[in-house]
């Protein structure tokens, strides 16, 4: 690994977490929670293992990214403006009757998005078609896969994980965010996942927790299962949701914020000015 | 019987209207269960776990277990009622509505919230112009759209009483008021706001507000346009189309839904095979999906607004 490579992107996940808030308090509302988890792998995907041409999104040879969590649009428009997909400009017209950045990832509309997701579950089988259309192409592109943890109560991921396990879909790397919470509170009280990683083992797949605010730990794992030849690769996030700010990690009710409050502005713009400090000392 | 009362000031959202309903209809039956798929915070029904915690279950995200667990919890007795946006409570659990529900003659009420343009920034993932459409064919299912809040608090307490298959859409947020505190309607009655003598305009959910209004301002403009309040879809009422539409130049159905299989659809194949010879126009959306923006924008956009029947209107009946 070069040297200032981490540190590379731990200033790309800094301004992506910084565009996340800017353009979320500056329309007022957004999935916060969900977006700030991702930050990282995000970071790493984007800024060192995704083949793409951000002046040719529609590049055949490209890798892909599937983001089944798509509440979680903003985090992924703030990667790609950093990215060079589209101007910074941009991220502040999302969901603006018109704009080109919806509330949920449109593959129609926005130069980088590679799958339209927004109905939970549907973006697994999503991938595992596109894994496949690569494997049948004979091409080595890789897709990546972003699945929530309150995600996972829905059927249709476990009949896509059968199938990507199955059929031994090693170029679908499988990212599942374990950020405790879904949108009515703690996954563990809604609808009990039980130990995730142990799960998808037991369906057939190479698996591995990391620390999902760490990029070098992502770097590790995705490494490592470059390894794996035979088997379909799990890398579980460990994160909280909100990732990045005290305050919002601490927030009860963080999955949708309204940035409404003092309080609320206060913490968003102390967020902003130690983002914008530490990318300041450490991006020069 | 119905009076209206746009001026009222007591107005609720129309997800709290479900809610109310609901604890309400808790208090005198104890089989009345409500299930939701972690939208409890979305729809406020989140309350209803702190009342009746015993009478609510989040499954979480998984609507199409969702509807299936409310099939068994009917079979063992129980009345449930479901909530989750109105795609994924309509077009994402069709088959478990149909079959489970539906084909068992198991008894599942359902609430799809946000229908149409009022996805607002949830965008077009959220949206739904087709739940009406699908419903319909459901054998003996009963769809309804809610004009306002005092109409929702009525048809969640007439579902309740009643074995089946049971639709109803509605905004989660507040509309326009229609209806006095006190009303009370007919399922598959349509209710007659304004009377006219030159075009039968029928409409449901909260665009009967903005087709009263049209009316209302038409009028003065010498157009006599009578209005419709179809908040049952289905079972249609036929008998009020035929009455209705004698003697008029046109008939116009106004629908937060695509002009395919909705009111329009139905009110257009009363019209056709009885052969009624006065000329229909749907007014809906015709071959689009949904998209992002505030409500407001998307009710524009898609020409769902007063201004535009009221255009629409004046075009047909320029003589
Ligand atoms: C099929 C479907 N049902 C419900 C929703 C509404 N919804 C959006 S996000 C969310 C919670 C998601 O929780 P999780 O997957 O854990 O995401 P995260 O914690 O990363 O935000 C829900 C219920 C949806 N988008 N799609
Ligand atoms: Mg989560």
């Amino acid at each position: 690994m070069k040297t200032n490579e981490v540190k590379d992107l731990q200033v790309l996940s800094a301004n992506i977490r910084l565009d996340i808030l800017k353009m979320l308090s500056s329309l007022g509302y957004g999935h916060l929670g969900g977006s700030m988890s991702i930050v990282e792998v995000l970071s790493v995907l984007y800024g060192k293992y995704m083949r793409y041409d951000a002046s040719h999104p529609t590049w055949d040879k490209r890798d892909m990214l599937v983001l089944s969590k798509g509440h979680a649009g903003p985090a992924l428009y703030a990667t790609l403006a950093n990215r060079g997909f589209f101007d910074k400009e941009m991220l502040y017209t999302l969901n603006a009757g018109g704009t080109k950045l919806p509330s949920h990832p449109d593959r129609t509309k926005t130069p980088g998005v590679d799958m339209t997701t927004g109905s939970l579950g549907q973006g697994t089988s999503s991938a595992a078609g596109i894994a496949t259309g690569f494997k049948l192409k004979g091409t080595d592109q890789k897709v990546y896969l972003i699945v929530g943890d309150g995600e996972l109560n829905e059927g249709q991921c476990w009949e896509a994980f059968q199938y990507i396990a199955h059929n031994k879909l090693n170029n679908c790397l499988v990212f599942i965010d374990n950020n405790k919470r879904q949108l009515d509170g703690y996954v563990s009280d809604i609808c009990n996942p039980f130990d995730i990683e142990a799960k998808m083992k037991a369906f057939g797949f190479h698996t591995v927790t990391v620390d999902g605010a760490n990029e070098k730990a992502i770097i590790d794992a995705i490494e490592l299962s470059f390894d794996v030849k035979d088997q379909a690769i799990c890398i579980v996030l460990d994160t909280i949701k909100g990732q990045g700010v005290p305050f919002f990690e601490k927030l009860e009710a963080n999955h949708s914020v309204k940035f409404n409050t003092d309080e609320i502005k206060q913490a968003t713009s102390e967020a902003i000015t130690s983002l914008e400090a530490f990318i300041a000392k450490e991006g020069a | 019987m119905f009076r209206l009362d746009v001026n009222r000031d007591d107005t609720q959202e129309m997800r709290m209207s479900v809610v109310h309903a609901l604890q309400d209809l808790m208090k005198e039956n104890d089989k009345v269960v409500a299930l939701e798929a972690d939208l409890g915070g979305a729809s406020g029904w989140t309350n209803i776990q702190k009342t009746n915690p015993d009478r609510f279950i989040n499954v979480g995200i998984a609507e199409a277990n969702m509807v299936g667990v409310a099939a068994g919890l009917s079979a063992t007795g129980f009345v449930p009622f479901i909530h989750t946006f109105g795609p994924f409570a309509t077009r994402r659990v069709f088959d478990q509505v149909y079959l489970s529900g539906a084909y068992a003659y198991n008894t599942i009420n359902i609430y799809g919230s946000d229908p149409g343009f009022t996805a607002g920034p949830n965008g077009g993932t959220h949206t739904t112009w087709e739940d009406v459409a699908l419903m319909r064919t459901i054998p003996n299912a009963v769809v309804c759209d809610a004009a306002d809040d005092v109409q929702m608090d009525w048809i969640i307490k007439e579902f309740a009483k009643l074995e089946g298959i049971h639709y109803v859409r509605g905004n989660r947020k507040g509309v326009k008021n229609l209806y006095a505190k006190d009303s009370t309607f007919t399922l598959g009655k349509a209710n007659i706001l304004r009377e006219g003598d030159d075009v039968l305009l029928l409409s449901a959910g909260q665009l009967v507000s903005e087709a009263l209004q049209a009316a209302n301002e038409l009028a003065s403009e010498g157009i006599d346009v009578e209005v419709m309040d179809m908040f049952t879809i289905k079972p249609l009422d036929v008998d009020a189309i035929l009455k209705h539409s004698q003697g008029k130049k046109h008939i116009v159905v106004f629908e937060n839904h695509s002009i395919t299989g909705g009111l329009g659809s139905a009110v257009a194949e009363v019209v056709a095979e009885k052969a009624m010879a006065i000329p229909l126009t749907r007014v809906g959306v015709h071959e689009l999906f949904g998209q992002v923006g505030s409500q407001d924008f998307l009710q524009k956009e898609f020409g769902l607004t007063k201004e535009d029947i009221k255009q629409k209107i004046k075009e047909l009946t320029i003589v």
